[in-house]
């Protein structure tokens, strides 16, 4: 059986094995989400992963995803003149009909009019990362 | 007046496994390492002098087991703060970190007008930033 203190390492190793996938995610926003490949990332089966990832992190890679995707359109849409074709494709959107959806229902209007309302803005460009993704409520 | 930040301190998992990576992988310098009874009092700094940064383990007799097992589980999924360094050359030292076996990166060195940076993660899941400014 095990101690209360071997539990708590299991966790504690479950969760920085997760943390290091959805590091790959963030790292790899620009490409597919390839699940299996994240998931081997934590050494776990890709529909354990999902499930791990979800209770860990409160929603699934997926959404984890869009979210850095949709936050890196409006930091590129902010901050330069590249044409929304250019930047869905360039933050790993394959069409641009579910960028121009996805990018509404989270921000709540389209990229062309979040351009026009915003700027660049001076704060280091990690914690804009880290800090300005839309939240996940923002998410239907 | 206040005059400089003195100590900084971070919650690690395991303390020969931070220092192991301050110091033999980033290039830190050990400050103090004074071992008092049960407790280790651990700090690491940049080399030259500057802020000490105190490598803390969460656990008794600053929290209770729960709140130390709470602690420990949010470190590892990378809830906590971390740290922001300079250097004088980013990319080197992320050359030297992956001859070095290292692989945690989260961000390859990465150009900004404000300078180029990189990130990664200590063992324990704390995020570092590393800026070459300028």
């Amino acid at each position: 059986m095990l101690s209360m203190a071997g539990v708590g390492r299991e966790v504690e190793e479950l969760h920085r094995r997760l943390l290091r996938a959805r590091d790959a995610i963030d790292r790899g926003y620009a490409g597919a989400l390839d699940v299996p490949a994240v998931a081997a990332v934590a050494h776990m089966s890709a529909a354990h992963f999902s499930r791990c990832f979800r209770d860990v992190f409160g929603e699934t890679p997926h959404r984890y995803l869009q979210r850095r995707r949709i936050e890196r359109s409006m930091f590129l849409l902010r901050e330069t003149g590249r044409s929304v074709t250019e930047i869905c494709a360039e933050v790993g959107f394959g069409s641009l009909g579910t960028f121009s959806r996805t990018f509404r229902a989270v921000v709540g209007e389209s990229p062309s009019a979040y351009r026009r309302g915003h700027g660049p803005v001076v704060v280091p460009q990690c914690v804009q990362m880290a800090n300005t993704r839309p939240r996940s409520s923002s998410f239907g | 007046m206040i005059t400089k930040l003195n100590v900084t301190s971070i919650f690690v998992l395991d303390k020969d496994e931070a220092l192991d990576f301050y110091v033999g992988k980033l290039g830190l310098e050990k400050g103090n390492d004074v071992q008092q009874g049960a407790y280790r009092w651990l700090t690491v700094r940049v080399p030259g002098g500057g802020t000490e940064i105190q490598l803390e383990e969460p656990g008794p007799p600053l929290h209770d087991d729960a709140t130390a097992e709470q602690l420990r589980a949010l470190i590892a999924k990378g809830a906590m703060t971390g740290l922001v360094l300079n250097t004088d050359d980013v990319r080197a030292l992320f050359e030297t970190l992956k001859a070095r076996g290292f692989t945690d990166f989260t961000q390859e060195p990465t150009d900004h007008f404000y300078g180029t940076d990189m990130g990664l993660r200590d063992p324990s899941g704390n995020a570092i930033r590393i800026l070459q400014q300028g």
